[in-house]
């Protein structure tokens, strides 16, 4: 552990400070949501409905539009403008069977040849316990999986919050944009802080140490860009702000629609392969060594001094009692 | 690999020679606990179990051989909460013997070679950043390129804090893979063990072609803490178990762990690997594998790709400044 640079140390104020102002930005009441910027960015829109199985979750909406005159597919989640329109939209934060819809608008954009934006802006999956039994887990897990092969190019746009398994699901493309005020976790900076501070209101902190802002997601290497917003934030200028991430849009497509179908996917793997910092260090094949000889097991049987005990991989792997402090992610 | 042996000869007798059972409160002489495969003898409580035990317990005797040993995690947010996170991962390393919290390597169940990747809950909680998620890439990719059934067993809180959305992109990357098992034929088995919740619920772990668990394994989405704060209400009692997964239907079978070898065995019959499409093309002629993959891609589409191909030991800036972050992507703009 001695040749990577270790500059850990808590977040400075200034950090807290600014990340904190990030994250309120994100979550702006007048902040545009999906709808307002499709409105502005596309020329036509249907939204289509429902997961043939279950029902329709407005937490998340979508169907085709025409982007310059090009039918393209649309997802986004979608947050409530008031107390009202939040509770219908469960503030944005999706049911399974919202990203079973989200599936479904995928496989229909993969039948046509249709490229597929989607907007992120979500705290993160919805938690409860009725969640939990329509499997929002797998709901999750299987709608990364069919990005991950996805024969149509994908366009991601951060617009508010890029909250954790939620926003993944419909947010693994070819190109990911944030706006920039946008931001992108693992996990809710109130969460991280309950857990590893155990104290909610160090949730400013936790957003610092996480480097959650779209400028530290960039040199992370997570997002390939950031799209500028005007004045003090989207908040102010809905207009500008869609003009801006419809250039944005257009111009990544322009990209990424030039590369073969087999291409594509290829780079959108190899992209994802190289997420991460990964030290390889040299060191043996990890066997166990071989068998004592039989003098030596014999020289056991007989509890001689100096004869080691046959090599187990427990042994070797003693592992722990149970952990004190059950870490959690989400 | 230099072996220690970290107990003496002859067990010494000390206070810890008896565990109590969470479940049924029976106390257990722990070489009785051991011998019964961490499971209570009483009320068949099943204790959490560490990586090597979990090898002893499903693969044939000295069969395992461990890849990529040698990956270790860096510190590429500078993350410190209440400690920094090297020094979580180092008293991790120093309380299991293990250099991260997933292992992932080659053995035989009753002769049938798997590509198997497991989980310890014992380092930091299981959770998966950068390093756990490459290993299991690589475990599926070696699958793919071997052509042989790949396993995990997963215990696990979720996806690494300390490593931020590098950690959650791990979903993305430990996934991807899946959809190649798919078109190549190759049956991928998921064992759930207590805990499994977060992240790696919701990736490969809950994508098995067959998904087991152990019984009353707490396996959920949601965390309790974050779960309950974010709903604001008390969550009954159970509704993140095996068992009620089982009845919703996410999982296939609940297998108490003294039969948890032998079906495994009679699943791997039942399902075996397709026959090969191409005649039988060996995994250099594929491409597919940790390595050809990704050089068969950046073969194939010149330096946009190869520069995207980051698994390459990452250096530290040379000027010694700023944690280790991965390049950003600004020239590619």
């Amino acid at each position: 552990m001695t040749d990577i640079v270790l500059s850990a140390a808590p977040p400075s104020p200034e950090a807290i400070e600014s990340a904190w102002r990030r994250v309120q930005l994100a979550r702006h009441p007048q902040r545009p949501r999906t709808l307002d910027l499709v409105a502005l960015i596309f020329d036509d829109f249907a939204e289509l409905h429902g997961d043939r199985s279950f029902r329709d979750d407005p937490a998340i909406v979508g169907g085709p539009a025409l982007l310059n005159g090009r039918p393209v597919m649309v997802i986004g989640h979608q947050k409530g403008k008031d107390t009202e329109s939040n509770i219908s939209r469960n503030f944005g934060s999706p049911y399974p069977e919202g990203f079973r819809k989200a599936q479904r608008l995928m496989q229909l954009a993969d039948k046509l040849g249709m490229p597929l934006v989607t907007f992120l802006d979500t705290a993160g999956a919805f938690p409860g316990p009725a969640a939990e039994e329509r499997g929002q887990a797998e709901a999750i897990a299987s709608s990364i999986k069919l990005m991950t092969g996805l024969q149509v190019p994908i366009v991601v746009v951060i617009i508010g919050e890029g909250g954790s398994g939620g926003a993944l699901a419909i947010g693994v493309g070819d190109e990911v944009l944030a706006l920039e005020n946008a931001t992108y976790s693992v996990i809710s900076p109130e969460g991280c802080a309950a857990i590893l501070w155990r104290a909610p209101e160090a949730a400013p902190t936790a957003a610092a140490a996480m480097r959650m802002t779209a400028a530290d997601q960039l040199e992370l290497g997570v997002i390939d860009g950031v799209i500028d917003e005007p004045g003090e934030g989207a908040h102010e200028d809905h207009a500008r702000t869609a003009a801006a991430v419809k250039e944005a849009i257009v111009a990544a497509l322009g990209r990424i629609t030039r590369l073969e179908t087999e291409a594509l996917l290829m780079t959108r793997y190899a992209r994802l392969r190289g997420i991460g910092l990964v030290r390889e260090t040299e060191i043996g094949a990890g066997q166990l060594p071989p068998e004592p000889s039989l003098r030596r097991r014999i020289g056991r049987l007989l509890r001689l001094p100096g004869v080691p005990r046959r090599p187990r991989w427990s042994e070797l792997w003693p592992s722990g009692e149970d952990a004190d402090n059950n870490e959690e992610g989400a | 690999m230099q072996i220690k042996l970290p107990f003496s000869r002859r067990r010494e007798v000390t206070a810890e020679t008896w565990t109590v059972c969470p479940s049924c409160e029976s106390q257990i002489f722990n070489r009785q606990l051991e011998r019964n495969l961490r499971v209570c003898p009483t009320c068949g409580h099943h204790f959490r179990m560490g990586i090597g035990q979990r090898i002893e317990l499903l693969l044939d005797d000295r069969s395992f051989v461990e890849h990529d040993a040698g990956l270790e995690s860096g510190d590429p947010l500078g993350f410190h909460d209440q400690k920094p996170y090297v020094q979580r991962l180092e008293s991790s390393r120093a309380k299991t013997g293990l250099r991260e919290a997933a292992v992932w390597g080659i053995g035989t169940i009753d002769g049938q070679r798997v590509a198997i990747g497991l989980f310890d809950f014992h380092f930091m909680g299981g959770s998966m950043g950068s390093v756990v998620g490459e290993k299991l890439a690589r475990c599926f990719e070696t699958a793919l390129a071997e052509r042989i059934p790949a396993v995990v067993v997963s215990a696990s809180g979720g996806a690494r804090m300390q490593e931020g959305t590098l950690s959650l992109l791990q979903l993305a990357k430990t996934t991807a893979p899946l959809s190649h098992l798919d078109a190549a034929g190759i049956p991928f088995f998921s064992i759930l063990t207590d805990p499994t919740t977060g992240g790696v619920l919701a990736s490969f772990a809950s994508l098995g072609d067959v998904i087991l668990a152990e019984p009353k394994a707490l396996i959920g989405f949601a965390g309790a803490r974050v779960a309950s704060g974010t709903v604001g209400e008390d969550l009954p009692e159970g509704f993140q178990s095996a068992e009620s997964l089982l009845e919703h239907g996410f999982v296939d079978g609940i297998v108490p762990r003294s039969e948890l070898r032998t079906t495994l065995s009679r699943l791997l019959h039942l399902l075996p690997v397709a026959a090969a499409e191409d005649g039988g093309q060996t995994a250099e002629t594929r491409g597919w594998g940790p390595i050809g993959v990704l050089s068969g891609m950046a073969e194939r589409f010149g330096t946009a790709v190869s520069e995207t191909i980051g698994i390459e030991v990452e250096q530290p800036p040379a000027d010694g400044s700023g944690p280790a972050a991965p390049r950003a992507r600004e020239d590619e703009r």
